[in-house]
């Protein structure tokens, strides 16, 4: 593509980030940075400051100290014009799901593409249509509503949601937690496709070691207030420090990690 | 990326083929169907070349698509050159996931309106037997309290008659004076014309202390109390809370519904009494001000006209309306299915009904008791 920015610009530049709640210190001095068209997992113990960290970066949390660039921008003491803009660009999937209940999931769906393009409401259907097929839900789940839904039916119906504006850049909290194994392979996979195909971007908090594996050029993780390990899996997994250790040599671990030597 | 590059999709014809160019995104495709609808598509083969196609996303995709199979439908065969490989792969993929996504079911048929009819008959129906069966509940659990003292939730007992009562005391005493002051103002003009001032104590006293105090209160805690009993327990139910109270073996009755209910039926009889103290309290003050009735007037001739009948039967009032407001809450808290929008629904719901169900109380209690000849 003649247009294409070089492929390893940053498309997220985190330095020296502090986060805390009141006294409490979530995060200090965290350095991080994601290039455009890497899949991106966050991983660390419950509580590490995954999610807190994801919502510092698209802007629903202000941090105390450092500087987070989001496209080139800098973006804390962000304007609102400025940060709506850049709300257009990226899709977030909520650990909840945080699905409008009011709305069935089509009309969820819908939300972004009313709000940032001029489509006419035909349009709009039809491409919601096609976002609930693509997070993989039958097509009959659009009209329902979001109690009607099982929880990794709510996941989907998210994943949907953070689709719609076709999104350079795509925020998951914990995707494929409540998804059963099928769904959560086909998860991956469709992961891995619309990174192939669209150059996307994605940025995923997640626990499952099967996703580590298959879905992710680069895994940080997160543990003493900031990142000490950063690195496709299979570095990751050989790394020294006793946390990361911990984390992987466990059974679970072992087994994902043997699974995936005898795939390849 | 340059700037001031239009950020379109682009088709138009050359020799015979037609060219898809410009971006196919979700910005792009804005601008496409009206120029779509124009084109005069040739019968038999279509060339489509998407070489031009400088981004596409599934957005996109699913314009290309449907347009192929707008053209198949009309027996024409479409033929893709020259698309790239990405792309190809981006428009397999979408085509794929629609297709095992399935057909959409059709619409439900429109009702009609007899049919809505029927069923908002039968929907009101089943409310009024659902809080029938609620009350039905409420008094078993109250009769297995009786043998169990023991199990009583004091504390929440304690603090639903703080929030209720005690923190309610500021707004009941603002508006009741005022009541008082406005019915005594009202009343006091006309007394003034025949020169009967003193019956200003009847006037206010009787009006107050039999009607207005305990119908004044019962309006503001069914709108600060009942409402927030509905608030609570909506919140509850959607997020599981009442099923995880269920699951550990506390019946939501008992935690959620009884101590509230008595708190009200204790509290809501003492705000009243206060309501009356500070409405006869701002009667004294219009009639000193408009009426020359000074307070030990007033205070003289008060026992002389109010009974100790109208004084318990105003109170006595109060305990029912609290019945009412507290059941009412509890009820329409525990009818929020799904969301935040049916818990709000549901305290419009709790307020309107225990508003409109105290004042059909208060008038069912004054045609009972003019009737047995408790008048005065
Ligand atoms: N609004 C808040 N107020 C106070 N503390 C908070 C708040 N939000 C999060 N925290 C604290 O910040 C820390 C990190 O929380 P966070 O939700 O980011 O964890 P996480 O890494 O996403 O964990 P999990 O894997 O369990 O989702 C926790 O210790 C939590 O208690
Ligand atoms: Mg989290």
């Amino acid at each position: 593509m003649a247009l294409s920015m070089e492929p390893a610009a940053p498309v997220i530049a985190v330095r020296g980030l502090r986060i805390q709640f009141g006294a409490t210190v979530i995060h200090e001095n965290l350095d991080l940075d994601i290039r455009r068209g890497e899949v991106v997992a966050l991983v660390g113990g419950s509580g590490s400051g995954k999610t807190t960290l994801l919502r510092a970066i698209i802007m629903l949390l202000q941090p105390a100290a450092g500087s987070i660039q989001l496209f080139d921008q800098e973006i804390v003491g962000i304007g609102d014009s400025a940060a709506f803009r850049l709300r257009r660009r990226f899709g977030m999937l909520f650990q909840q799901g945080a699905l409008f209940s009011s709305l069935t999931v089509r009309e969820n769906v819908a939300v972004p593409l009313h709000e940032h393009t001029r489509l006419p409401a035909q349009r709009i259907a039809e491409i919601a249509d096609l976002k609930i097929a693509l997070a993989g839900l039958p097509a009959d789940t659009g009209a329902k509503l979001p109690r009607e839904l099982s929880g990794g039916m709510i996941k989907r119906a998210a994943l949907a949601r953070a689709l719609a504006l076709d999104p350079a850049l795509l925020f998951l909290d914990e995707p494929t937690s409540g998804l059963d194994p099928v769904s959560a392979g086909a998860f991956d996979e469709l992961v891995v496709q619309l990174k192939e195909s669209l150059k996307l971007t994605v940025v995923m908090v997640t626990h499952d070691l099967d996703t580590l594996w298959s879905a992710t050029d680069r895994v940080a993780f997160l543990g003493e207030k900031r990142v000490i390990g950063y690195a496709p899996m299979r570095e990751l997994t050989r790394a020294e420090h006793p946390l990361i250790r911990a984390y992987f040599e466990g059974p679970r671990g072992r087994a994902a990690r043997e699974q995936m030597c005898r795939a390849k | 990326m340059t700037l001031n590059v239009p950020v379109a999709a682009i088709i138009r014809q050359e020799s015979g083929i037609w060219r898809c160019e410009g971006y196919w995104t979700l910005d792009g495709i804005e601008t496409l169907d009206r120029p779509l609808s124009g084109i005069r598509w040739p019968a038999g083969v279509v060339q489509l070349d998407g070489s031009g196609i400088q981004a596409i996303d599934t957005t996109g995709a699913l314009c290309l698509l449907s347009l192929v199979a707008d053209l198949e439908r009309d027996s024409r065969q479409v033929h893709r050159i020259q698309f790239r490989e990405e792309h190809l792969a981006l428009l397999d993929l979408v085509q794929e996931r629609r297709a095992s996504a399935g057909v959409l079911p059709p619409p439900p048929p429109r009702q009609s309106g007899l049919e809505r009819l029927g069923r908002s008959v039968a929907f009101h129906l089943s409310g009024a037997l659902g809080f029938l069966a609620f009350i039905g509940e409420a008094a078993v659990a109250l009769g297995r309290l009786m043998l169990h003292p023991g199990r009583f939730r004091w504390r929440a007992l304690f603090g639903n008659i703080e929030t209720a009562g005690v923190n309610a005391l500021p707004i009941i005493a603002l508006l009741s004076f005022m009541m008082g002051i406005v019915i005594a103002y009202q009343g006091g003009q006309q007394l003034k014309a025949y020169g009967a001032n003193i019956f200003i104590v009847e006037l206010v006293s009787l009006t107050m202390l039999r009607e207005l105090a305990p119908l004044i209160t019962a309006i503001i805690v069914a709108g600060r109390t009942g409402s927030s009993y509905t608030a609570q327990i909506g919140t509850m139910q959607v997020t599981e809370e009442v099923d995880a109270l269920r699951t550990i073996g506390i019946p939501p009755m008992d935690l959620l519904v009884l101590p509230k209910l008595l708190a009200l039926i204790i509290a809501l009889p003492l705000l009243t009494v206060f309501a009356d103290a500070l409405s006869v309290f701002g009667g004294m003050v219009m009639a000193r001000a408009l009426l020359e009735v000074s307070f030990s007037d007033f205070l003289d001739r008060f026992p002389q006209v109010v009974t100790p009948t109208s004084f318990l039967l105003g109170v006595g009032k109060a305990p029912v309306f609290a019945a009412i407001i507290a059941l009412v809450g509890c009820y329409q808290g525990f009818q929020v299915r799904g969301g935040a929008d049916s818990v709000g629904r549901q305290t419009t719901v709790s307020v309107v009904q225990s508003i409109f169900l105290v004042i059909a109380a208060d008038a069912v209690f004054s045609v009972i008791l003019g009737s047995v000849g408790l008048w005065r």
